[in-house]
């Protein structure tokens, strides 16, 4: 246990940030996905054939491709990306970008991926009669959405979006490789100095089970929330 | 754009996709056995096995796969009496290693799929079998094992696909499967975006083949 202490002589404290920068990624990659999700959700429900098509492709493609394919395309080519956005202001110097933003951008992409699919699936399955009965009364479209539609889809979402939330949590693990100092990668850095990896990683594993144990706790409380009156 | 890069890359990129089917192939028959096996220990009616199987389809479904990979490459070599024995010839290899980890996690995921085919099959087909006084090992082979196939080719073809891309993770423990020679590919010419639509082409088609040939599957076997 001495490994664990706090403090110098041990990798307690260390550990304990890596798991806040854990849990700070996957929040940020799962809001960031919700943001795609937004934009990629109504392309896919559209009946426009190309906004379709560019809906269908994004969905298609990132959940096709590995997670660390698309963190290493960011890692590798993030930084060239927004050096050539810079360069069209006329700023020609070499920008390196910070880990934490690649790294969540690239998993808040591939968990927009999976967000897009639930949200699509849950506003297909509300009853036609809903959309309708809103025309009808003549609800503006702000109020259709935010009153009539959303309420109802995420009762629907919401224990998909936990399964999201899981593969998300799971994917931080993959940013250690750009660097980010994460469980993995403080586990990766702890193994190396002690000569101990096995105690190591099976404490990450412990780590990534209780996020994942006590993420579940508050979802199921979310879940009750909005399942009332059903 | 450098359409040199993607055409010169492109055979060195297939080479590995063989690596790449390879892992997926033996992770996949592994995993299907021991997804079978823990299925019908969940399915048992005594405590302890029963609990075993979900504390097995738990953790390995609660952490991530890169954990696993790593305990198991990096972390068993620690143990002596493990590289004094026989298992050691498996397990110094980093290939084995990636089989080893990608079949328990296949098999956790797999035991859950199997377990709510078992369960959502309708009691009354089993009881038609005891009816006609056909053993239990006779309606459990012939009648809960064809129909739970059925009902969980949908779900199964999802694991394939992830397994797919699990695959990818071999190239954490050095072995040059399509995501490590991309890796390597990109981190010597350093033009990520010409070698990840190549790559993620072949991803790509691979998982366009799997998901038709489970919707093969499924029309074949649908009663």
């Amino acid at each position: 246990m001495d490994l664990l202490a706090f403090g110098n002589t041990g990798w307690g404290d260390e550990l304990f940030f890596a798991t806040l920068m854990t849990v700070a990624v996957s929040i940020t990659a799962m809001i960031l996905g919700f943001c795609f999700a937004l934009i990629f959700t109504p392309l896919k429900l559209s009946k426009n054939k190309f906004l379709n098509f560019i809906g269908n492709s994004y969905t298609t493609i990132i959940r096709g491709v590995p997670e660390l394919l698309v963190i290493y395309l960011f890692f590798f080519g993030g930084s060239g990306a927004v050096m050539f956005v810079a360069s069209i202001f006329g700023y020609d110097k070499y920008i390196e970008i910070n880990a934490f933003l690649t790294g969540s951008f690239a998993i808040g992409i591939i968990s927009g991926a999976y967000s897009t699919e639930v949200f699509r699936g849950a506003i297909q399955s509300i009853d036609k009669g809903q959309f309708e009965a809103s025309k009808v009364l003549g609800l503006k479209k702000p109020v259709h959405f935010f009153k009539v539609i959303m309420p109802q889809m995420l009762r629907l979402a919401v224990p998909n979006l936990s399964n999201v939330w899981q593969i998300t949590l799971k994917d931080t693990s993959l940013i250690s490789v750009t660097g980010l100092v994460e469980i993995m990668r403080q586990s990766y850095i702890a193994a190396g100095s002690t000569r101990d990896p096995l105690f190591f990683y099976s404490f990450a594993a412990v780590l990534y089970l209780l996020l994942t144990f006590l993420s579940m706790k508050l979802i199921n409380k979310l879940e009750t929330k909005y399942r009332r009156g059903y | 754009m450098d359409l040199d890069l993607m055409i010169s890359s492109f055979p060195k990129l297939l080479n590995a996709t063989l690596v790449t089917l390879k892992l997926l192939s033996l992770s996949l028959i592994f995993g299907l056995i021991l997804g079978l096996f823990f299925s019908i220990l969940r399915l048992n009616k005594s405590i302890f096995l029963n609990k075993f199987s979900y504390c097995y389809s738990y953790i390995f479904r609660g952490t991530p796969l890169l954990v696993q990979i790593f305990i198991i490459y990096f972390g068993l070599g620690q143990l002596e009496f493990l590289r004094s024995s026989f298992l050691w010839i498996i397990l110094k290899e980093p290939y084995w290693c990636a089989i080893i980890a990608f079949s328990l996690n296949t098999g956790a995921y797999t035991s859950e799929i199997l377990r709510s085919a078992f369960e959502t099959i309708n009691k009354g087909f089993i009881e038609a079998g005891d009816s006609l006084g056909i053993s239990k090992k006779i309606i459990f082979y012939k009648i809960q094992i064809p129909i739970a196939i059925r009902q969980s080719l949908p779900a199964y073809g999802n694991e394939i696909i992830l397994m797919l891309k699990g695959t990818s993770l071999a190239s954490t423990v050095t072995l040059m499967d399509l995501t490590g020679v991309a890796k390597y590919i990109i981190s010597t010419t350093f033009k990520p975006i010409e070698v990840f639509i190549v790559a993620g082409g072949i991803y790509l088609f691979m998982t366009f083949i799997i998901h038709n040939f489970i919707r093969y599957l499924e029309k074949k076997y649908n009663y």
